[in-house]
C-alpha cells in the first residue's frame, strides 16, 4: 500500500458509503494534503532517522470499518492495566472504538462517538474548532492520513468543575490473527475548567502477523485544570506505531506526561504541548528501553505562545543489541511569550556496539527576556560505578541491571499513578532479569 | 592472610609498581605511606582489581588463593574490601538497597542463603547503632550528595555489613577534618579483630594517631623502601618525605 492509487481508490470507496460525513471538509482537505506529501521518507527532515517506508511496502487490513473480531474481546482481559478494577475504562479494537468493550464508571465523563459530538448542541463548536488541531503542527502525511480516514473516533469531556475520581485508561487492541492489520485511532477529548484527570494508554496487538497502528489524540486543556498522561508501549517486535498525542493549554492548567516505550517495531512519538495560555506549567518526562532490532523515536514539540509559561522536559533512553534511537525535542518561544521557563533534557546509555541514537534539541526563541536550556547525552554505563558495584561482591551482570534501574529511576518516580508506578517496575525489573549485557 | 611477592603493575603502559613485597597476617594493621605518586593508590585498587591495571610481574597470594586471578566481585566474596578514596555517587540506586544487594551476593558467593528481609534489617540496626550512622543517610540514593565526611562513613559502614578480613582503606582520612577522622577511626577500630587485618593507606600522619598501625611501610618510586613500627611515621610527619628521597636517591646513585 504505498502507492497513492490505492489510497484514493479507498478514499472514494469511503466517501460514497457515506451517505451524511459531518467530517465531509476536513477528511477532503487531509486527503488533498495527503496526495501531496505522500508517505514520509528520510528527505524529510522529521523523519531522517526514522525510515517507515517499509511498513508500507507491506499489504494490510483495511482501511475501512473492520467486524470486531472475538479474538480482540478476549485479548481485553490479558491487557488491562493495574488498577482498572477502579478504571473508566476506554477500548479500541483496530482503531475503532469499542464502546461495549468499554466500562465507564465516572458519571462526569461524558463519552461519545465522533460523530455523535459533531452534532451535539453543547460540542459541535467544540468539534469544529479543535478536531484536525495537529495538523498545524504535523503537516507529514501521517497525520493526515488520519483524519482522511477519520472512522470509529471518540469523544470524551471531562465535565466542569470535576475531579474524575476514578482514572481513565484506553487501551488499543489490534487483530493481526488474520493478516496484517492497519489501525487508525482517532481521538478529542475535551477537559473542562476546574477539572482534574488521571489517564493511562496502552497498546497491543494479538496474532502472528503485522500490525501498524496510526494513532491521533487531540486534547484541550481549559483553565485551572490539572491533566496527567501516561503512555505505555510494550508491544511485539510485529507491532509499529505512530503515536501523536496534541495537547492544547487553553487555559492556565498545569500537564504532566510520562511516555513508557519499552518494546515494538518502528515506534514514534509526536507529543505537542501548545501552550497558549499564561503561567500554565507543563511536564514532559520519557524513558525508552529497547533491544532487539526495534527502533524508537520521539519527537515532542513545546510551543511557548503566550508569556510566563514553565515546562520541563526529562527523557531517558537505555539502548540494547541493534535497537536504534532518535530524541527530537523542539521548544518555540513566540514573540509575545516573554518570561518563559523551558528546560529540555535527553540522556542515553547505549549497551552494546550496535545500539544507536540520535539526539537533536532545538530552540526557537522569538522572545529576548526568557530562560531556556537544552543539553543531550549520550554514553555507555559508568566504569567506576561499575567497579565501586564490583568491589563490593555484586556481579558483573547484577551491577549493570542496578546501574540501569538506577538511570531509569528518575522517570519512574513522576509516574504518580500508583498501580501504573508498579507495574512500570515490573516491567523493568522483567527486562533486566532477561538480561543487559 | 595477604602475601605479595615482587608485584608489577602498569596503568597505561607507565610502569607504577615496580617490585612490591609484602605480608599481613591475621590480626594485624599496616600502614602504607608515602609520597605523592609514589603508587599508593595503585597498590591498593591493584589488590581490589581494578581493570586499568595491569599485573605485568609478581604473585598475591589471599588466604591461599591466587587474588590476581579473581575478578573483584569474588576477592570481594573472599573477603577483601577496599574503602575508595572517592566512593562513586550513584544518583537512582539507594543506599540501602545497593548494600542489601551486595550482602546477599557475597553470601551468595560462600554458598549461604540471602538474608531475608527481617534479618537484614536486624543487622542494619546493630551495625548502625555500632558505626553511629543515621537511617536517613542510608535511605538516600549512594553517595549522592554526601559530604565528604558521610561518603568515607558510608564506606566503613559498608566495610561493618560487608564484614571482610582484609580492610584496605585507601586514603580514607584525605578531605577529613579531624572530628570525621576520629569518627571514621573509631569505626574502623571497633571492627578490628584478632581475625582479621587492616591495611592503611595514607599521605599523613595523622590518621595513624587514631588507627594504630603495627607497621609502617614506606612507598616510594614503586617500591617499599623502608619499614618500621609507629615510630617511623612519626618521624616521617617530623622530617617529610625528602629524608626518605635523599637517602635512597643517594643509594640508586651508588
Amino acid at each position: 500500500m504505498n502507492n497513492l492509487e490505492y489510497y484514493k481508490e479507498r478514499f472514494d470507496r469511503l466517501k460514497s458509503a457515506k451517505t451524511v460525513d459531518r467530517f465531509a471538509d476536513i477528511r477532503q482537505n487531509a486527503f488533498n494534503d495527503f496526495s501531496k506529501t505522500g508517505i514520509p521518507t528520510s528527505k524529510n527532515e522529521e523523519w531522517k532517522y526514522t525510515r517507515i517506508g517499509n511498513i508500507f511496502n507491506k499489504e494490510y487490513r483495511s482501511l475501512i470499518p473492520d467486524v470486531v473480531s472475538a479474538a480482540a474481546e478476549e485479548a481485553l482481559s490479558s491487557v488491562r492495566l493495574p488498577g482498572y478494577e477502579q478504571a473508566n475504562e476506554l477500548v479500541f479494537v483496530n482503531g475503532f472504538f469499542n464502546q461495549p468493550l468499554s466500562t465507564i464508571r465516572s458519571s462526569d465523563l461524558v463519552i461519545l462517538s465522533l460523530e455523535e459530538a459533531a452534532v451535539a448542541d453543547e460540542y459541535r463548536e467544540f468539534v469544529k474548532k479543535n478536531l484536525g488541531h495537529s495538523h498545524h503542527y504535523l503537516k507529514d502525511g501521517i497525520n493526515a492520513l488520519n483524519t482522511a480516514f477519520m472512522q470509529g473516533g471518540l469523544f470524551i469531556h471531562v465535565k466542569k468543575g470535576y475531579a474524575v475520581e476514578h482514572p481513565v485508561y484506553i487501551y488499543n487492541i489490534s487483530d493481526a490473527g488474520a493478516g496484517n492489520i492497519f489501525c487508525q485511532p482517532r481521538s478529542l477529548m475535551h477537559v473542562a475548567e476546574n477539572s482534574q484527570l488521571q489517564m493511562a494508554e496502552t497498546y497491543v496487538t494479538i496474532g502472528g502477523s503485522d500490525s501498524f497502528t496510526n494513532q491521533v489524540m487531540e486534547v484541550v486543556i481549559e483553565k485551572d485544570a490539572v491533566v496527567e498522561y501516561y503512555k505505555i508501549q510494550n508491544d511485539a517486535a510485529n507491532a509499529s506505531l505512530v503515536s501523536t498525542t496534541h495537547f492544547r493549554q487553553t487555559g492556565k492548567s498545569y500537564i504532566h506526561t510520562v511516555t513508557i516505550s519499552l518494546n515494538g517495531g518502528i515506534v514514534r512519538n509526536n507529543l505537542n504541548i501548545i501552550m497558549e495560555s499564561e503561567r500554565s506549567e507543563a511536564h514532559l518526562y520519557g524513558l525508552y528501553f529497547h533491544g532487539g532490532t526495534s527502533h524508537i523515536d520521539n519527537h515532542t514539540i513545546v510551543d511557548n505562545v503566550k508569556p510566563n509559561c514553565f515546562s520541563n522536559e526529562l527523557y531517558k533512553g537505555i539502548l540494547n543489541e541493534d535497537s536504534t534511537g532518535v530524541f527530537n525535542g523542539k521548544i518555540y518561544v513566540r514573540q509575545d511569550a516573554q518570561k518563559t521557563n523551558a528546560y529540555q533534557s535527553n540522556k542515553n546509555i547505549l549497551l552494546s556496539d550496535n545500539a544507536s541514537v540520535n539526539t537533536k534539541p532545538q530552540l526557537e526563541i522569538f522572545a529576548d527576556d526568557v530562560k531556556c536550556s537544552h543539553g543531550c547525552t549520550v554514553g555507555q554505563l559508568d566504569e567506576e560505578a561499575m567497579f565501586y558495584l564490583q568491589s563490593r561482591g555484586i556481579s558483573e551482570s547484577t551491577a549493570r541491571s542496578l546501574l540501569v534501574r538506577a538511570f531509569a529511576e528518575d522517570i519512574l518516580e513522576h509516574i504518580k499513578l500508583d498501580p501504573i508506578h508498579k507495574y512500570i517496575e515490573k516491567l523493568i525489573v522483567k527486562r533486566l532479569k532477561k538480561g543487559t549485557t | 592472610m595477604l602475601k605479595i611477592q615482587n608485584l608489577h603493575a602498569n596503568v597505561e603502559g607507565k610502569q607504577i609498581l615496580k617490585g612490591i613485597n609484602l605480608e599481613i597476617k591475621a590480626g594485624e594493621v599496616h600502614a602504607i605511606m608515602g609520597p605523592n605518586g609514589s603508587g599508593k593508590s595503585t597498590l591498593a585498587s591493584v589488590l581490589a582489581g581494578r581493570k586499568e591495571y595491569e599485573v605485568t610481574e609478581g604473585t598475591v597470594e589471599f588466604l591461599g588463593r591466587d587474588l590476581l586471578d579473581l575478578d573483584p566481585e569474588e576477592r570481594a566474596g573472599e573477603g577483601l574490601f577496599l574503602a575508595f578514596q572517592y566512593p562513586v555517587e550513584i544518583p537512582g540506586l539507594s543506599t540501602t538497597n545497593f548494600i542489601k544487594t551486595a550482602v546477599n551476593e557475597i553470601r551468595k558467593y560462600r554458598g549461604q542463603e540471602s538474608l531475608d528481609a527481617v534479618a537484614f534489617l536486624k543487622m542494619m540496626k546493630e551495625k548502625m547503632a555500632l558505626m553511629n550512622i543515621d537511617q536517613s543517610l542510608l535511605s538516600r540514593p549512594l553517595n549522592e550528595g554526601f559530604s565528604g565526611g558521610e561518603k568515607k562513613r558510608n564506606e566503613i559502614f559498608q566495610m561493618a555489613m560487608l564484614q571482610p578480613k582484609l580492610a584496605i582503606l585507601d586514603e580514607t582520612d584525605s578531605g577529613l577534618d579531624i572530628d570525621a577522622i576520629r569518627i571514621v577511626a573509631n569505626g574502623v577500630n571497633k571492627l578490628h579483630t584478632k581475625e582479621n587485618a587492616v591495611l592503611v593507606v595514607t599521605h599523613y600522619q595523622r590518621l595513624l594517631d587514631y588507627i594504630i598501625p603495627d607497621f609502617v611501610h614506606v612507598l616510594y618510586n614503586g617500591r617499599i623502601v623502608k619499614s618500621g613500627t609507629k615510630e617511623l611515621a612519626l618521624e616521617l610527619e617530623e622530617k617529610g618525605y625528602d629524608f626518605i628521597k635523599n637517602e635512597i636517591d643517594v643509594e640508586e646513585q651508588v
